[in-house]
């Protein structure tokens, strides 16, 4: 129906002008995301090292990343689902949490709470890693260590910033933070447009309270939305994992806080082993798409 | 009779069935907020109060020093503030242009145009959604170079301006625009670039206004492609010099925290000012953000 509907529009089956309406676009996409996958997918398997003619070496350095990377077992995996958990899928929760409660106040509440919760996203990291820095900062004039000792919590300074206990959890509190992205205003939409004819038709067949409303009229009425969110919750997590690096260096202290996106610079950009970094770029990309499927079983709409 | 009605979204007026959420939302809001009053008390504290011990956080003798010493400090490294204040804001000013020119052609022609690939090219963006950027940033500097923009502005732009969700959202909403609408502008004679402009530019603008939020959030606080496509530092921009700001020895020392949060205040600004006159724009869009 739809389609035979549609389908009048421009009248021509094959209108030649949408090419050149795609065209711009496609051509920057193709250059500078879907040619830099694939080139990812095809330096992994070499030994690039940014000065020789790359040679094929096979599956070497994913069975290296496995076997031999210490530093990559140990530390950057581990650090990167816990990172993720908490951070992607954790956020994720919290910005459902907080925007249901957002779509039960008024309107005006409603907006500047929303734009404070949102505002850290907009700090991307990279502008707010000195604010971090003063919190956090060692010594006794450090605002953290100032409260801290104040309120008789501890009685000498802790250099947060280097110590391998603090690292990982200051780096999940500040993703944390900054995670009411794009996705937490789509839920918040997604949740005020729900129908509000589908609370009443629930209540009379028997739904008791918000919670099971929740759980059985608005979630499943706003799918799309839940799918969306969870992409951007879980890209953004990954695209925030920089702030490690700028508050600590590369690598971090004893690895505490190192993920898988600091590895990647590692290799890349300081050891210029490029090929080992594909193959760690490869392995992350791959990671996003389990998060992205685990989320499309979840909240895609079944045909 | 069961008590539970189901409840109203968006309600009108407070009723006290909202103190609860207020009691669970609240905290989260102030935890969230304080950091970012802190960094605007931070950069108007003056020396004394930097120095105070214990540290103070509120500042009670605000003071334009630390900005005027971030004027100094750029001077003093060769380049002044303005060129890179420059930098940016033309390389901003062409991303998000660029950005939304050929975003709202593309958007345009795969909601609207039948031809061969169309749903195919709405796939692959649709995966793109997930593209994390960090993990090609190897190959993606290999493209560049090979393309000889290293120390041009063009790797400052050219890389930015495929932006998958703004092409996502401002297709999701080009999605709602009536095909009869469209139809009857083909009657009236008028061509595909016609209906664009005259037909579908202007019923998408709360698409564009979020698209334009979301790609200025990405050009305006970008290191990447300073970092590593940029040898020249009269080429780089504001963002890269606050960030030597915040990384270098400068943050070790007291005085230098002033300046740092002054810069890290003049990067934020902006994109706080354009959101909140955007915002309206921006949940109109939201709600058509769903992946089907």
């Amino acid at each position: 129906m739809a389609a035979a509907n549609r389908s009048k529009v421009g009248s021509r089956a094959n209108n030649k002008n949408g090419y050149l309406f795609v065209a711009p676009y496609a051509i920057l996409f193709i250059v500078f995301i879907l040619a830099p996958v694939i080139m990812a997918v095809i330096l992994s398997f070499t030994n690039f090292n940014a000065i020789q003619w790359p040679g094929f070496v096979g599956f070497l350095n994913y069975i290296n990343l496995i076997t031999g990377d210490d530093v990559f077992m140990k530390y950057v995996l581990p650090n990167t689902v816990k990172y993720a958990l908490i951070v992607g899928v954790g956020g994720y929760v919290l910005a459902f949490l907080l925007a249901w409660g957002l779509s039960n106040l008024t309107k005006a509440p409603r907006t500047v709470f929303a734009l404070i919760l949102y505002s850290p996203s907009m700090t991307t990291g990279v502008a707010m890693a000195v604010l971090w820095k003063i919190m956090f900062t060692g010594d006794q004039t450090g605002y953290l260590n100032s409260w801290l000792m104040d309120i008789g919590a501890i009685n000498e300074p802790v250099i947060w910033l280097t110590n391998t206990t603090f690292l990982l959890p200051i780096v999940i509190i500040i993703g944390l933070w900054s995670s009411m992205g794009v996705g937490f205003l789509s839920i918040l939409a997604g949740l005020l447009n729900v129908d509000e004819s589908l609370y009443e038709a629930a209540a009379i067949d028997g739904v008791k309270n918000r919670f099971q409303e929740m759980i059985y009229v608005t979630i499943p009425s706003m799918k799309p939305q839940m799918l969306f969110a969870a992409v951007m919750q879980i890209v953004g997590a990954f695209q925030n994992g920089m702030i490690s690096t700028l508050l600590a260096g590369n690598p971090t202290p004893g690895y505490a806080a190192q993920l898988i996106v600091n590895h990647i610079e590692d290799y890349g950009f300081i050891r210029y082993e490029m090929g080992y970094a594909a193959s760690v770029s490869v392995v992350l990309l791959l990671i996003v798409q389990i998060f992205s499927a685990v989320s499309t079983r979840l909240f895609g709409e079944k045909d | 009779m069961a008590a539970y009605k189901g409840h109203r979204t968006n309600p009108d007026k407070f009723d006290r069935g909202q103190i609860k959420i207020y009691l669970m939302i609240l905290p989260m809001v102030l935890l969230t907020g304080l950091p970012i009053i802190f960094i605007i008390f931070h950069a108007f504290k003056p020396m004394e109060e930097l120095f105070a011990f214990p540290p103070k956080f509120i500042t009670t003798h605000p003071t334009l020093d630390n900005f005027r010493k971030l004027m100094k400090a750029s001077r003093s490294a060769g380049i002044p503030l303005g060129k890179y204040v420059f930098n940016s804001v033309f390389i901003t000013a062409a991303v998000v242009f660029g950005s939304l020119l050929f975003s709202t052609m593309a958007a345009y022609a795969l909601s609207k145009l039948r031809f061969k690939g169309r749903n195919v090219m709405m796939q692959i963006n649709q995966i793109a959604l997930m593209f994390v950027s960090v993990a090609v940033m190897i190959p993606r500097y290999l493209v560049v170079n090979r393309l000889g923009m290293i120390d041009t502005y063009w790797a400052e732009i050219l890389p930015l301006i495929a932006l998958p969700v703004g092409l996502f959202l401002i297709k999701q909403f080009v999605d709602q625009v009536p095909d009869s609408l469209i139809e009857a502008a083909y009657m009236d004679g008028a061509k595909e670039w016609q209906i664009y402009l005259k037909v579908i530019i202007p019923l998408i603008k709360p698409a564009i206004a979020t698209a334009a939020i979301l790609v200025f959030q990405q050009v305006w606080t970008n290191l990447e492609t300073s970092n590593y496509y940029i040898n020249d530092d009269s080429l780089k921009s504001l963002a890269f010099y606050m960030n030597t700001l915040t990384s270098t020895s400068t943050t070790n020392t007291v005085a230098g925290q002033g300046v740092a949060a002054a810069a890290s205040l003049i990067m934020f600004l902006p994109n706080l000012i354009l959101f909140c006159i955007l915002q309206k724009n921006v949940m109109n869009t939201m709600a058509h953000s769903g992946i089907k």
